[in-house]
């Protein structure tokens, strides 16, 4: 057992510092993706446009900026030239998306495909004797790393999901899958730090959440339920019949017994809500009903298994739902049932999802009807967030923007933004996690530390959650760091931002920068004052140099010309309007 | 745009605004402080010794029969020789490691909360530390901070932006919530990082940000942005570097006498700070302890001479502060078979400064004798550490006692450990 627990940062830390990221990535010519497919079947949900007081570019940018991570240099042409419409029934069906170039750098993270007892038999705990060498001064942390390289410890499996989660983020084409893949992972948390987690994380994501991002409901809720990185983290695994006591294996002749960690959580977070209308004794069913639910040696195998020794053999009464005795394994299935499709439940998906996609304070009509979409469709996510994403309130003037960006939102957005491109572990100079891990730790920083939230409520998605005065000036200093080319395996080339607009004049530099990254949305308050920045002695300084350099050689080239355009796009990076969706 | 205003939001910048925005607070405070008119705020500083030490060997009971049959050979030895433990009060003593200590229990600036702990059974640092943190064991769901909630219904004494820092990068558990804490790896990093040092551009991002969110828009982030560069003004005209440790005070070399010293910067400058967090962690001290030397008495040295060097160093200001040391859980009496420990039950906690009644220990010792283990194997808790920390957030900082600081457990002086004035 690792002794600090919020070590992973540093561990990241460590494994960056050990790799030299600052070479160009592997080029990537392919920027533009194929949209033109061969004639397409029918979509599985129709998007129909509602009537709204947005402007064309303001209804493309705000769906860019909702259903994904934000546009990207040339995204909002691109998706003009398809229809919105036809965009959104696309991201709304991922599958149907070529997505190439992000799954081909995916090739790059050998644990995200591997299964949970590969990773506990490639990636061991180091010994504890090692550990308390290099503590006591025995042994040297390099002689430690010799006997167990970062690379070959549990943690390394949390870190590559973490680049993976940035590296996609950025680059994938399915981006409502990943948003969604975000979502659902928040809404059924687990924390990578908690003992045997760091196992089971990246198949967590990779086989319970993913698939059914758009899926239904139930079996995203069940695949949760079985994994064993939900029954590790909530407990589960260590729940049994009152009463059970061991009778083999290293705990035994250790009395057992019930543990109502996981259905508690199961009612108030992951399905019915708080006020969703169960009581005590609720839970204690669903407790007795979900025992035997557990996991096979979690740090030698760490599967599901289940184990009717440990399993409550009476009758049950969930929410008035009589189970009989002897249900074995299917109690918890029958619980999963009941609670998928309760009226509460649908109730409590909608108000959650309606507040990721709409607004803090999520309109009351629109629940109503995302509601009835999931009772209707026996819990599709698909339609719901199709019937939420098509509505007036959706496209209305005051959700328009009134979104604060999340960590990981502002910051993969950011690097889409300007174009950024993401260096692989295996690139050049970039050995180890890549660009992307750099990535997750500015998110770290900005309050959001990826797979690492301690409790099971997952990170809030509300602004007061991430507006506070120590993270707005991680917010701005990671503008600076991104535009002035220091985060290390990420590169940005801020000059292709500005174009084709004249150096020697500031003024249209500002007028391209703000096209380019605001997408023209700029309020002319925020406008005047970075023009106002423009006579700021250093800009003024630099533009002179500029215009010597321009007589030799191209201006675009020139370090200085980059060094002025990069403190004015961090501006606008760094900008309120940046900082909302 | 619409107005996403808060009531923390709305609050702080109201009281922000009350020190004259563009003007520098520090001056004002420390002025306000010399005319005698406002008060210096009571200063609280939480120590987290992340991983569960070993309270019997930080301190020891040499007195209780059992110890040192159960214990072998990571025993601490009796007072006494070159090697003992420090005798405190007949009973208890001092790891030696800690002797930097001594003099300030002797000075009876330091007391121990002995058998501390927490009431929950787990034995998983994840889930013990953040039930510590909470403030709400067995309960996971609680999202913020005991400190935190405690601090906001604590009298607004200060609405300095510096009110709760955490020392890190990341915003630990117990300072989370509403109360808007910082979190900053070190002073140093809380500015805007230019970058191109050698481009003479010291002040135009900074300057450019500044300006954009000074528009008058009334939402969260211009909110919260004016309050930011405020902060920065702030913490810039503090000038920490003028403070330097005072009284020959030495911190240890590392992170944790680092974090120490930049709290003890923060006090001297009158900032307005009221609660400071630190942790350190390498108390998992399952293969190897060691005994009077060895890993477990290497991290005890630096633990003890950095809150040594902090309390030399703030002087005569440790009679506004207390510093409040704690642990997830402690160790089991047994050694095991790495001669090492693992996961226990209670533990020793620390109370120093000022305000302490120092020069005791506090709480009911349950004793070593295998009956009176819990679960056979570990020091019992006698006290809720939550008896400990109310103490302290209601008689030093002032917080009212019937403050919800920790839902649905009833606490009263009357259960207080005593350990303040």
């Amino acid at each position: 057992m690792r002794a600090r627990v919020g070590s992973l940062p540093l561990l990241a830390v460590a494994v960056l510092a050990a790799s030299a990221c600052s070479s160009a990535p592997r080029s990537r010519q392919a920027a533009v993706p194929a949209l033109q497919a061969a004639p397409e079947p029918a979509p599985a949900v129709r998007v129909m446009l509602p009537a709204t007081s947005l402007s064309e570019e303001q209804r493309i940018v705000h769906a860019l900026n909702r259903l994904g991570y934000g546009p990207r240099p040339g995204d909002v042409e691109r998706v003009r030239q398809m229809g919105l419409a036809k965009w959104m029934e696309r991201q709304l069906e991922p599958s149907r998306i070529p997505d190439e170039r992000a799954q081909a750098a995916l090739q790059a993270f050998p644990t995200l495909t591997r299964s949970v007892p590969e990773l506990v038999l490639a990636y061991p705990e180091p010994d504890p004797k090692l550990l308390a060498k290099v503590q006591s001064g025995e042994m040297t942390q390099q002689e430690m790393r010799q006997m167990a390289p970062p690379e070959r410890r549990p943690f390394r499996i949390p870190a590559e999901l973490q680049a993976a989660k940035l590296t996609r983020a950025v680059m994938s084409e399915r981006q409502l899958e990943e948003v969604m893949t975000d979502f659902w992972f928040n809404h059924f948390n687990v924390d990578a730090r908690k003992g045997a987690v760091k196992w089971m994380v990246a198949d967590y994501e990779r086989t319970a959440i993913r698939p059914h991002a758009l899926g239904k409901f139930r079996d995203l809720l069940l695949a949760t339920a079985r994994h064993p990185a939900m029954l590790f983290y909530l407990d589960n695994w260590m729940s049994t019949r009152a009463d059970l006591v061991m009778a083999a294996g290293p705990n035994k002749g250790r009395r057992m017994g019930l543990n109502e960690n996981y259905a508690r959580e199961i009612m108030e977070l992951h399905t019915l809500g708080v006020d969703g209308g169960y009581t005590q004794q609720d839970v204690i069913e669903v407790a007795r009903a979900f025992t035997g639910w557990t996991i096979e040696r979690p740090r030698e195998q760490g599967t599901f298994v289940f184990r009717p020794a440990a399993h409550d053999q009476g009758a049950k009464k969930v929410l008035g739902h009589v189970l009989p005795g002897y249900g074995g394994e299917q109690d918890g299935i029958h619980v999963i049932d009941i609670l998928a499709r309760h009226p509460a439940t649908a109730r409590f998906i909608a108000t959650k999802l309606v507040r990721r996609f709409v607004s803090d304070e999520p309109p009351p009509a629109l629940i109503e009807r995302a509601a009835r979409t999931f009772q209707d469709t026996d819990g599709d996510i698909r339609k719901v967030v199709a019937t939420i994403v098509s509505s007036p309130e959706f496209f209305s003037a005051d959700a328009y923007g009134a979104k604060i960006k999340k960590p990981i939102e502002l910051v993969a957005s950011a690097v889409r933004a300007v174009g950024g491109e993401i260096a692989l572990p295996g690139d050049p100079g970039s050995q180890q996690v890549g660009g992307g891990l750099a990535l997750a730790l500015q998110v770290a920083k900005l309050g959001e530390p990826l797979y690492q939230q301690q409790p099971p409520t997952g990170y809030p998605d509300v602004a007061e959650a991430w507006v506070n005065t120590g993270a707005l000036l991680n917010r701005l200093n990671f503008a600076l760091a991104l535009a002035q080319n220091r985060i290390p395996g990420v590169q940005v080339d801020i000059g292709r931002a500005v174009g084709a607009a004249d150096r020697e004049k500031p003024p249209q530099v500002l007028d391209a920068l703000l096209a380019s990254l605001l997408q023209g949305q700029a309020r002319p308050e925020t406008r005047a004052v970075l023009a106002a920045q423009l006579d700021n002695p250093e800009i003024i300084r630099a533009t002179s140099d500029d215009r010597k350099a321009a007589a030799g050689r191209p201006a675009a080239n020139t370090p200085t010309a980059n060094t002025d355009v990069d403190k004015l796009a961090a501006l606008v990076l760094g900008s309120p309007e940046f900082q909302r969706r | 745009m619409d107005c996403h205003c808060t009531r923390r939001s709305f609050m702080k910048g109201g009281a922000l605004a009350l020190l004259g925005l563009g003007a520098i607070p520090h001056f004002l405070v420390r002025a306000a402080y010399a005319q005698g008119g406002v008060s210096r705020p009571k200063i609280l500083i939480a120590v987290f010794q992340r991983g569960a030490v070993d309270g019997l060997s930080m301190v020891v009971p040499h007195g209780d029969p059992s110890y040192y049959g159960a214990r072998g050979s990571i025993a601490i030895a009796r007072p006494g020789g070159s090697q003992g433990s420090l005798d405190l009060d007949g009973f208890f003593g001092l790891h030696p490691s800690m002797a930097a200590l001594k003099p300030i229990w002797d000075d009876r600036r330091l007391a121990l909360v002995h058998a501390c702990g927490s009431p929950d059974t787990t034995r998983s640092h994840f889930d013990a530390q953040d039930y510590m943190e909470s403030g709400t064991p067995g309960v996971k769901s609680t999202p913020d901070g005991w400190l935190a909630r405690g601090l906001q219904a604590a009298p607004a004494t200060s609405s300095s932006p510096f009110r709760a820092v955490a020392m890190g990068s990341q915003m630990p558990r117990t300072l989370r919530g509403e109360l808007g804490a910082i979190a900053m790896g070190s002073a140093g990093d809380f500015d805007v990082k230019q970058g191109m040092a050698g481009m003479g551009g010291g002040v135009n991002a900074r300057a450019g940000f500044e300006s954009l969110y000074e528009q008058g828009v009334k939402d969260i982030l211009h909110g919260t942005g004016r309050e930011t560069f405020e902060a920065v003004k702030m913490l810039k005209a503090a000038k920490l570097e003028r403070f330097q440790p005072e009284n020959g005070a030495q911190y240890p070399r590392g992170k944790f006498g680092d974090n120490l010293k930049q709290i003890a910067q923060l006090i001297k400058a009158d900032v307005g700070l009221q609660v400071a967090f630190a942790d350190m962690g390498g108390w998992d001290t399952h293969a190897a302890q060691g005994n009077e030397r060895g890993q477990l008495a290497n991290r005890l040295t630096e633990f003890s001479d950095g809150l040594a060097a902090l309390y030399r160093d703030l002087g005569d200001r440790m009679a506004d502060v207390v510093v409040l040391t704690m642990s997830e859980f402690g160790r089991t009496v047994r050694e095991n078979g790495n001669r090492g420990t693992d996961h226990g039950h209670a533990t020793a906690m620390l109370v120093l400064g000022g305000p302490v009644k120092g020069g005791r220990a506090y709480g009911r010792w349950p004793g070593l004798a295998p009956e009176q283990l819990y679960e056979g194997r570990d020091l019992a808790v006698t006290t809720d550490f939550r008896h400990l920390f109310a103490e302290v957030a209601v008689r030093h900082l002032g917080i009212p006692a019937s403050a919800p600081i920790f839902p649905g457990f009833s606490t009263n002086p009357a259960k207080y450990p005593g350990a303040l004035v």
